[in-house]
């Protein structure tokens, strides 16, 4: 609708950077050479440019957010008189009938006239917008570029201007790590609040029972919906100490082994092939240890006699160990880097062998920064969802037999928000304050690894 | 007597204790090649596992069938009209006479997938004058047969066991000697979007869906994460508002993708009101995704261009922007690019922030624009990886195949990146 739009902008500014720049040297020849310009020709075109893009562009935007609710409220203003007395809801069906019409272009034979009209203006209001937007979006390109190019003098600070609006578009840019966290915080708490209106806080989260489907039906029974998510913090814990019991002694054996003893050759060949694990997309972990690890663990378990459920937290732990396995060995091999030669050699040359030496001087020295390492890992495995997902089931037993099917956080998120659903019942709301627990857990874990990790690094820097 | 003992020990012959030592230095080198082993070969498994399940699925049984397109059927204006369906189950019964009984005629036709029909519509609407005469029409087998004939179905069970009867298992042997029934190239795995028919299921709507979201992600991620990270490293102060930007970033690289779906449901839908399963959505849940990747990339690249380069441009009179996009920029591209290469290869494997966003749905068209629906790769995989049939496993073996393809394709072109403008100052 907007389509040619953005190439006017595009060829406007385009324009302009010529134009400007060539006044820029038409000045420069007058006053004697270019260098008595305060800036290079370029920076007063790109000047021009910079006055024509950015007020069309910024004014394009604004009517990109606004449009839907002026013409609809211009809309409703003028429709029959009868309509006006509808309550909210109906208003927004009778709303939503006649943009249909106006949209979908179908047909229908019981639109009634009234709407079909309503739909008319709808589109002509709209239209008429659409063309008045457009043609000040074009002249909001035009008369600021014709300013700028008005004000090209030779004392005119081109360059600074032209410098300070990119230095703006950085800063613009790199706060866009703060509204991330920003967004994540109020989007996570607001619908958590609203939860804790519904579930108190202490019920949520000491609580021993959870299921959180709720009654379809006043008279149903049985379903009214319990939210204490103990038994799904016991799975995530469960699962996450399995998952560190392979990924700790594998990852950190590793680690040493490679930094070491091996050759620079093995290094070469071993490091990549390791962060190959890092790189398998954790889909395809959940897939292997759903069809393949867990038939393998249940064949196991009842070739001995025991009962294993087919999604086994067992399964999913194990694979999920796998995947940590090279976040712990190519941090910690970071960190025992760190370490100072000079304490290698000093070991060695008291006369300890290189195993006396990894474990009385190198993992002592290097201990902080393993354990930040490892509360990182720690920390993906809690937040870690495909994997837990198809392979861990959703069945809720607060139990810590590794044989059984467990729940996760993350599972419980996924399967409270996929499919349809309203926002405003506890069953979604649950969801978010999950999210919640989670973000803080996981932040609160980062922030102390991160620390512990940044403290370590200077002490031998 | 301490004193007689030292001078008892040769130096050459090892104490108990000296062994006891050495026994350990090789036990402990041992165990730490265990586990680079041990991860190694956890590689290996699940490679091969995807490769042994997955190979087959980039062939389909195909069954020829003679079909006489009658004159009669074609009476109608409109090709589409006509009864394809019909005709498949002509063709087959005059193949198999002596099938007679309701019942058996209904298994014999099961042995055809449903997709037959359209089959000869295309080749009907490709070519009208065919009408009236008998053609040899190769169509795709069901995928119980296919599965059969890629010995995933064992012969050997009870038929109670398996999903392919006795007789069908009689008549699909005869079309196997008549050469009828044969295992052909899967086209149709490459070509189409998603189906409830495994032998339909293809990638190519989800192999669009992941390209139309990496692009928005590239699009944007790219220049917000290069921009935010020429600030941090050349512009930002000492003070406490960069540091607060810094730890936010790194802990953001830490925080669980899921989050990020949460947020992305929280304020992209449900506040901005953009379209659900969209491309647009999860490009930019997957933006603020890979951004602190790309700017903790970014920032290390800066850093190693040695400040003589800064300062010889700064010497000579250009300005600090100038010093940055002329000369410490360029240099410090190739690491950026690395840097993003890595980011956009976590975006194409993630999963479960598109889930959040509703992009489980089930998508049957390529998407043409980043405002359709589309699954995408990871999700495609999760979502067949639920399919109960046995032919869905062989498919997302094959699914799995194909990102991993890409994805190795995209780390050796960072790899490669790095070995080729890697320079040491």
């Amino acid at each position: 609708m907007y389509s040619y739009l953005f190439p006017c902008i595009l060829l406007i500014s385009t324009g302009s950077y010529f134009w400007g720049a060539s006044r820029a040297n038409t000045v420069a020849d007058t006053s004697g050479g270019i260098r008595n310009l305060h800036s290079l020709p370029s920076h007063y075109g790109m000047l021009t440019a910079m006055s024509s893009c950015i007020p069309a562009l910024l004014i394009f935007v604004i009517w990109q957010v606004l449009e839907e609710t002026i013409i609809t409220s211009l809309v409703t203003k003028s429709l029959p008189a009868e309509s006006l007395g509808l309550s909210a809801n109906e208003l927004t069906l009778v709303l939503n009938e006649m943009k249909n019409v106006a949209f979908g272009g179908f047909a229908n034979h019981n639109t009634s006239p009234a709407i079909q009209a309503a739909a008319d203006l709808y589109l002509a209001t709209m239209n008429w917008w659409r063309n008045l937007i457009g043609i000040g979006t074009i002249l909001c390109a035009i008369i600021p570029a014709a300013i700028a190019y008005r004000c090209i003098n030779k004392d005119l600070r081109a360059r600074n201007l032209v410098e300070g609006t990119v230095k703006i578009f950085l800063i613009g840019c790199s706060l866009v790590a703060i509204l991330t966290t920003l967004g994540i915080v109020l989007s996570v708490l607001f619908e958590s609040l609203r939860f804790f209106q519904s579930v108190p806080f202490s019920d949520f989260l000491f609580g021993l029972k959870w299921s959180p489907q709720i009654a379809m039906r006043v008279d149903q029974a049985g379903s009214s919906g319990a939210f204490g998510a103990v038994p799904v913090f016991a799975g995530t814990i469960l699962i996450a100490v399995i998952a560190m019991s392979v990924a700790i002694p594998v990852g950190l054996l590793a680690a040493i082994y490679l930094s070491e003893y091996a050759s620079p050759r093995m290094r070469t060949w071993a490091k990549p092939m390791l962060e190959i694990l890092a790189g398998i997309p954790t889909v395809v972990y959940g897939f292997f240890a759903a069809l393949t690890v867990a038939p393998l663990i249940r064949d196991i378990g009842q070739s001995i006699g025991l009962q294993v459920s087919s999604e086994s937290a067992l399964a999913a732990g194990l694979v999920m160990g796998i995947m940590i396995i090279p976040f712990v060995s190519s941090l910690s091999d970071d960190v025992i880097h760190a370490v100072p030669q000079s304490m290698r050699d000093g070991s060695l040359a008291l006369g300890a062998t290189r195993f006396e030496t990894i474990w009385y001087v190198i993992i002592p020295a290097a201990l902080p920064g393993i354990v930040g390492s490892i509360l990182l890992a720690v920390s993906r495995a809690i937040g870690e969802t495909m994997i837990v997902v198809m392979a861990a089931g959703l069945s809720a037993d607060l139990t810590f037999n590794p044989l059984k099917a467990v729940t996760t956080v993350t599972v419980q998120i996924v399967t409270l928000l996929v499919g349809d659903q309203e926002f405003d019942s506890p069953k979604t709301l649950a969801a978010f304050a999950l999210g919640l627990l989670l973000f803080t857990f996981t932040l609160f874990l980062n922030f102390v690894a991160l620390r512990v990790v940044r403290r370590y690094r200077e002490q031998y820097e | 007597m301490n004193t007689t003992e030292t001078t008892k020990t040769n130096l050459l012959t090892p104490t108990k204790r000296l062994k006891r030592r050495y026994r350990a230095e090789k036990w402990f080198k041992r165990l730490g090649l265990t586990a680079i082993a041990l991860s190694l070969s956890f590689v290996a498994f699940l490679f091969f596992t995807i490769f042994s399940d997955g190979y087959t699925a980039f062939q389909q049984s195909y069954i020829e069938l003679d079909v006489h397109f009658k004159a009669e059927e074609f009476t109608q204006e409109k090709l589409a009209s006509a009864n394809y369906p019909g005709l498949v189950k002509e063709a087959m019964s005059t193949m198999f006479p002596e099938v007679t009984s309701r019942q058996e005629k209904k298994q014999l036709y099961n042995l055809i997938s449903p997709a037959a029909a359209y089959k000869l519509q295309d080749t009907v609407e490709a070519d009208p004058k065919i009408i009236g005469t008998t053609q040899k029409v190769w169509v795709l087998a069901d995928d119980d047969v296919d599965m059969l004939m890629k010995g995933k179905i064992d012969r050997n069970l009870s038929q109670g066991d398996r999903r392919i009867r006795n007789n069908q298992l009689a008549w699909i042997d005869r079309l196997v000697k008549e050469k009828r029934l044969e295992m052909k190239f899967n086209k149709t795995f490459f070509m189409t979007g998603d189906s409830r028919e495994p032998e339909l299921a293809g990638i190519l709507g989800a192999v669009k869906g992941s390209f139309l979201t990496l692009l928005i992600t590239l699009s944007l991620s790219f220049p917000i994460g290069v921009a935010a990270a020429v600030y941090l490293e050349e512009f930002a102060p000492e003070n406490k508002w960069t540091d607060l930007i810094e730890i936010n970033i790194n802990n953001l690289a830490a925080v669980p993708s899921i989050i990020f779906g949460l947020l992305g449901l929280a304020i992209f839908i449900n506040f901005w009101g953009l379209p659900r399963s969209t491309p647009v959505v999860g490009g930019l849940v997957l933006t603020l995704m890979t951004l602190p990747t790309i700017i903790i990339a970014g920032r290390a690249s800066l850093k190693s261009v040695p400040p003589s380069i800064r300062e010889a441009a700064l010497g000579i009179g250009a300005s600090k922007m100038q010093t940055v996009t002329h000369h410490v920029l360029p240099l410090a591209m190739p690491g950026m690019l690395t840097g993003t290469i890595i980011g956009m290869a976590q975006a194409l494997g993630e999963t479960a922030p598109l889930l959040m966003i509703g992009m489980v749905a089930f998508i049957v068209d390529v998407p043409g624009s980043i405002t359709d629906p589309a699954a995408v790769l990871p999700v495609q995989i999760y979502l067949w990886a639920d399919s109960p049939e046995r032919a869905f496993t062989e498919k997302t073996s094959a699914a799995i195949m194909i990102l991993l393809t890409f994805l190795i394709t995209m780390n050796s072109l960072a790899v490669f990146l790095r070995k080729k403008f890697e320079t040491k100052w």
